[in-house]
């Protein structure tokens, strides 16, 4: 494809007829009506996009401060959420401890998991397996939060009595993992679920770039002696490096932004408690989802202001991810 | 995988000793054993107690043979090899478990009655009613998105291969690329501070349509993109240099050719909005009767069904949740199928 844009570059040929997608020139040559419309057609969709997502930023930006100027206490540090009190006093630190710290849980559990699965899809499993396993979690991948949800609320908390017992048993003195005896509906409970869920994620886009290790690499380390470990960790773990820390990051966006598992499963309370393992927390989107239908105007504006951070928080993230990928394509291209 | 099956038979002096093929599954047994033994002797009943016990020991006791008979980096690999096993078992565990639950509980009232009916006179407490309403909002919620989303989106896509090239191109994919990252609650924020907090109109199913599109558009066009850049170049020129316009070789050249992997590509979205709750729950909000009526009134959704289903927390709602979930996992794997179906059997005939 690149090829025949390239050798036409050089010579533009006067005819109306453009050489490639993408041809700026010859668009702005389009002189047949049906050529104008369906360009200002596709722009239009273009642009819409564009207006979207500025109408995004700027709705929830003008809600927010209409109800961060009523806030009587600070937003960033109080802990607690009564909007339509008066005065009116709400801050976000519980949310973004809890949204933080689920979200770390996830991310401690999934990630080592995730890319077991992944070297073993690609380099561990007999053939006839790897593919069927590669399907199915593929399929897992589009199982929507709400199933999870409701797994995670009848079945998962129920069966995690035991491990917090264990936990409080050997490492209560830690003091994070004291259990108190409670419904296991805690931060913990949750980070154990948002595991569940981003680990099908990361395991494909790991997978993927995995797969993309070069041969050379790998049949060089073999030649030389090295066993299947030595491979992966001289190969393929570094080539994947950037494709796993990717990867991780967009399973941290989807475990930051998660609603409904998170709201089915907690137990939220407005306070901060040291253990992990009592009930408490709460986290952007669970609060949003659980509060919304008893708030007045003013609460809802109170949501809408801590949903813009999540907003933010989510597109930095995003953001990095894109940009290690972006950086990763570079690299590739070079040495493929 | 090759080199290990590869492993001559016959002991030659280049070699170093290597431990027999079964060696793995004879350490697994006597592990079993012995965690099985030393779990009764210490009067432990938990299952989850004896295979962790089970599993030090088999990577303790291959670690130790294998050092000895074998040399430290092949016992390495060996503990390698079993961490990974580990890895895949202990994350089958809950897959499988969720998979097993919601057949298994669904199944329990899932029947035509229940697919045919609604909520309307049941109480949460009691047996009985069906999901006909919540099957009729999720069918109308994501239709209307998906006729919003699909010209949106494949336009989009067109604009970004066939003319962007400039900074607006630019600025468009970086958007859409941010535009996936979004959680589906803030899209559902957002459409609700423009259209219930200042446009002042009602929860409604279109309003929840809207939302949806937020997230579906991107997905699209990710998609669509992807498959118009299969299409090979050499389509596009013999069609202009045949003298037809830009657009007409848009609409009969290179949308045919791509065409299986569009849909495709629109069905994973549409499997993918199928089972957002957290918009419809606040632009929507859910009712027990039947609406079908999109654009006034509460309507229901499979999700939002669920959840309030689960919050209503008696045990006929619990299976009702249960049976729902089933229904919805079925439908959306159903589409993910077709899709997969669709993109090979249509799959872009590239250059050769």
């Amino acid at each position: 494809m690149d090829i025949t844009t390239d050798t036409q570059k050089p010579t533009p040929s006067p005819a109306p007829g453009p050489t490639g997608p993408g041809d700026q020139r010859a668009a702005r040559g389009a002189t047949r009506p049906g050529d104008r419309i369906f360009l200002g057609l596709s722009r239009g969709s273009g642009i819409l996009v564009l207006v979207i997502m500025a109408a995004i930023a700027a709705f929830l930006t003008y809600r927010a401060i209409l109800a961060i100027s009523k806030d009587e206490a600070n937003f960033f540090t109080t802990f607690e959420w009564n909007p339509s009190g008066v005065p009116a006093e709400f801050g976000i630190a519980v949310l973004a401890f809890g949204t933080i710290v689920s979200s770390i849980i996830a991310m401690v559990i999934a990630v080592p998991i995730a890319v077991g699965i992944a070297l073993f899809i690609t380099h561990y499993a007999p053939r006839r397996l790897g593919g069927p396993i590669a399907y199915v979690i593929d399929l897992l991948a589009a199982v929507p939060s709400i199933v999870y949800g409701l797994w995670g609320a009848l079945v998962l908390v129920p069966h995690l009595n035991g491990l917090y017992g264990w936990l409080d048993q050997y490492l209560g003195w830690t003091g994070i993992l004291e259990w108190n005896g409670g419904a296991p509906r805690s931060l913990f409970t949750v980070g154990i679920l948002l595991a569940i869920m981003i680990l099908p994620i990361i395991t494909n886009v790991s997978r993927e770039v995995f797969r993309q290790v070069p041969r050379m690499h790998e049949e060089a380390a073999l030649a030389l002696g090295a066993t299947r470990w030595e491979v992966i960790r001289m190969s393929v773990i570094p080539f994947g490096r950037s494709g796993v820390i990717s990867a991780s990051m967009l399973g941290l966006g989807r475990a930051l932004g998660e609603t409904m598992a998170v709201a089915m499963v907690l137990s939220p309370t407005f306070d901060i408690s040291p253990s992990l393992l009592d009930p408490g927390g709460g986290t952007f989107a669970q609060n949003i989802a659980s509060k919304f239908n008893e708030a007045t105007v003013m609460g809802q504006d109170a949501l809408i202001a801590s949903g813009l951070v999540l907003f933010v928080i989510t597109l930095a993230v995003n953001g990095a991810a894109r940009m290690i990928i972006a950086r990763r394509k570079e690299y590739s291209g070079a040495n493929a | 995988m090759s080199h290990a099956t590869l492993t001559p038979k016959s002991r030659s002096s280049l070699r170093g000793a290597t431990l027999p093929k079964w060696f793995p599954w004879a350490v697994a047994g006597g592990s079993v054993l012995l965690g099985l033994g030393i779990s009764a002797a210490a009067g432990l009943h938990s299952s989850i107690q004896w295979a962790l016990i089970a599993a030090v020991l088999f990577v303790a006791g291959s670690y130790g043979i294998s050092a000895r008979v074998e040399g430290v980096r092949q016992a390495k690999d060996r503990v390698a090899t079993s961490m990974v096993w580990v890895a895949f078992l202990m994350a089958l565990i809950p897959l499988l478990s969720l998979i097993w639950e919601t057949v298994k509980q669904g199944v329990k009232v899932l029947d035509g009655y229940f697919l045919s009916h609604s909520m309307g006179v049941v109480a949460d407490s009691e047996p009985g009613g069906g999901i006909y309403h919540a099957i009729l909002g999720t069918l109308e919620q994501v239709g209307l998105a998906t006729l919003f989303s699909v010209p949106i989106g494949v336009l989009t896509a067109i604009y970004l291969v066939e003319y962007g090239r400039g900074r607006l191109a630019k600025a468009v994919t970086f958007f859409v690329d941010v535009m996936t990252g979004i959680p589906s609650i803030v899209a559902g924020l957002f459409v609700l501070s423009l259209w219930v907090l200042i446009l002042d109109m009602g929860p409604s199913g279109i309003a929840g349509s809207f939302a949806l599109c937020i997230l579906m558009i991107p997905v699209v066009v990710r998609s669509t993109e992807e498959m118009l850049k299969l299409v090979p170049n050499e389509l596009r020129e013999a069609s202009l240099a045949l003298g037809v316009p830009k657009w007409r070789t848009i609409l009969k050249v290179v949308l045919p050719t791509s065409i299986g992997g569009i849909v495709t590509g629109v069905m994973l979205a549409v499997a993918r909005i199928t089972g957002e709750t957290a918009p419809v729950l606040l632009l929507v909000w859910g009712t027990d009767f039947i609406n079908a009526n999109p654009f006034q009134d509460p309507q229901e959704s499979l999700p939002m069904y669920i959840y309030l289903q689960y919050s209503a927390g008696s045990d006929p709602a619990y299976d009702r949740a249960w049976a729902a979930a089933l229904t919805l996992i079925a439908f959306i794997m159903i589409l993910n199928l077709a899709a997969r179906g669709i993109a090979r059997w249509k799959a872009p005939k590239t250059g050769r």
